[in-house]
């Protein structure tokens, strides 16, 4: 591959050199070239296709997939299940940042490493392994729970710990970084000045990790109205019950109703209104 | 600037330090890392194990039994050939794409750089349903993907696409241009000035990119499950498992789970192995 720096260079007479210089800038134009038609194809075009048969629909079209009671029952789902994952995934978020920056303990480097653990994991892997663990008669806990009338797969808890399980970390690894290069002097400070825990939280660190704690939440949002997979395993997927918006994109497009694109469009709307809100946090923020 | 990066690369990237000062644990510090590991053991560490006891619970010749019949086996094999292939055009064409994004200037490329997040930033049905309507039956390029093994990579590149492009940009942006300048003022040509210049800095960024785009392949399942259909040619490893969760089948799941998950902490301990090889080189 070629750089520019040779294209800089100052020309030396002669063919030879002529004839090298003009090799890269026609290397650079084919890179250019194969890096836009693979974007186009694979990104841009798909996704302008969907947009484009939305609109072709037409506005009626638009306007009962989107207020159908299906849709509307899965808006109150995603938005229940969803907030209560963002909100457990931001307490633990802050509380394990703080503790993983300023605080030795035993097994300090294995819970920084098991945060971890999550993401990686298939989204069905997640939902087997909820149900292996709280399944009503297949859980290892669940027939315990069950007998305490609490049921958590196929129903809400099981669906927010399977959002949770898939967005643990986002949060935690957005702060964290921000509150180790702090350090702990201002912490120590406050503390020596009487302030206790709480005091120091809502003082001290949360100023502090502001900019990357909406960061990290804008994420778990994103990714917690976008989780499918595990959602599908745990909820049992119950139309008109607990379905979130994903699980009915899904039955629409593959029962061949109506109103696939639409909602997705919905989807693609919010997911469009997260990378547009990270773009105004990031830069002013952190750096 | 990326929409849901994975920590150790968004960690690499920013090339934060650690002042490594730390306290003894304070009684409210100690009570609330006590409810942190409550709250871990039970929404991940003790589902895991119930996975993992479940899949090998009744012995090594079972579990072998299960995960090499026909089904399974067709699965894994299917999903470990095709997030190969994903890790490797990711590697050229995700290098390649940072190096214009970085290096190039031309109309369009703000464009190329917000495309480059679309795939992390939507939910991953749709971009299986985005997928399926522009290559599958009676899309507009005359293409039928549906139900092919072909289709089933291009899904996977497409939510795949921004993890090597997003590794790589920050390192090469870092990258000081004036030793390139002196290698080609030596009479170095331009593969050579890339191939023992920039490569080298540049490959623990792409073995890690490479790795995470292989990790979520192995384990993605909404993006592919609309363009590769119901039929066993085109199962993945984890549209087999929810097959054999929905036909009730929970110990062969677990068993074929109990695999993905080996694969998955394999590749996450080799991304810390690629972290550290770049945070020494500085």
């Amino acid at each position: 591959m070629a750089d520019n720096a040779v294209l800089e260079r100052p020309a030396v007479a002669g063919p030879r050199t002529r004839g090298r210089e003009t090799r890269p800038r026609s290397a650079r134009y084919i890179r250019r070239a194969v890096a836009v038609v693979y974007v186009v194809g694979l990104v841009i075009l798909p996704v302008w296709i969907v947009l484009w048969r939305t609109i072709r629909q037409g506005g009626s079209a638009f306007w009962n997939a989107i207020s159908a009671q299906s849709a509307v029952h899965a808006y109150q789902v995603t938005a229940i299940v969803a907030g209560s994952a963002v909100v457990i995934n931001t307490v633990f978020g802050i509380g394990v940042a703080i503790l993983l920056a300023r605080y030795r303990f035993p097994g300090r480097r294995l819970l920084d490493v098991l945060v971890d653990v999550p993401i990686s994991i298939s989204p069905i892997v997640v939902g087997l392994a909820l149900v292996l663990a709280y399944g009503t008669t297949t859980g290892r806990f669940g027939t315990d729970l069950a007998k305490a009338g609490i049921h958590v797969i196929f129903s809400a808890p099981g669906m927010v710990l399977a959002t949770s399980f898939v967005s643990l970390p986002l949060v935690l690894r957005e702060v964290l970084p921000v509150l180790e290069e702090e350090g702990i002097d201002q912490d120590q400070a406050a503390r020596s000045l009487g302030a206790n825990a709480w005091q120091r939280l809502i003082r001290v660190t949360l100023p502090t990790i502001r900019w990357a704690l909406a960061y990290g939440v804008v994420l778990s949002i994103a990714r917690s109205l976008g989780e499918f997979g595990a959602l599908r395993v745990v909820s049992g997927d119950i139309t008109g019950q607990t379905q979130t918006i994903t699980l009915v994109v899904d039955e629409r497009a593959e029962q061949f109703e109506p109103g696939a694109y639409q909602l997705s469009l919905i989807l693609i709307a919010v997911s469009v209104l997260c990378m547009v809100v990270i773009s105004f946090v990031r830069p002013g923020g952190q750096r | 600037m990326t929409l849901a990066q994975t920590p150790p690369v968004a960690a690499a990237a920013r090339g934060h330090h650690d002042t490594g000062e730390r306290v003894r644990l304070t009684p409210t510090a100690g009570v609330s890392l006590g409810v942190a590991v409550i709250w871990l053991s039970v929404l991940v560490l003790l589902p895991l194990a119930a996975v993992v006891a479940r899949g090998t619970g009744h012995g090594w010749n079972e579990f072998w039994h299960v995960v090499s019949s026909r089904g399974a086996l067709d699965a894994i094999r299917l999903t470990v050939i095709s997030s190969l292939i994903v890790a490797v055009v990711n590697a050229a064409m995700g290098t390649l794409i940072a190096w214009v994004l970085v290096r190039d200037r031309f109309f369009g490329r703000r464009l190329l750089e917000i495309a480059i997040d679309i795939p992390f930033a939507l939910p991953t049905i749709v971009a299986g349903l985005v997928m399926l309507t522009l290559y599958g039956k009676g899309g507009p390029l005359g293409l039928d993907l549906y139900a092919t093994r072909p289709g089933v990579v291009l899904a996977l590149l497409f939510v795949t696409l921004p993890f090597v492009v997003r590794t790589v940009q920050p390192v090469l942006m870092a990258l000081d241009r004036d030793v390139e300048e002196a290698a080609a003022s030596l009479g170095a040509g331009p593969l050579v000035v890339f191939r023992r210049v920039v490569l080298p800095s540049i490959t623990p960024a792409i073995a890690s990119g490479a790795a995470l785009a292989f990790g979520r392949a192995m384990g993605e399942y909404g993006s592919v499950i609309l363009i590769a259909g119901g039929l066993p040619r085109t199962t993945v490893a984890s549209q087999y498992v929810y097959g054999q969760i929905q036909d009730g089948y929970l110990a062969d799941a677990a068993s074929v789970s109990t695999v993905l998950l080996v694969i998955s902490i394999v590749v996450l301990s080799s991304l810390g192995i690629f972290h550290r090889r770049q945070v020494r080189r500085g």
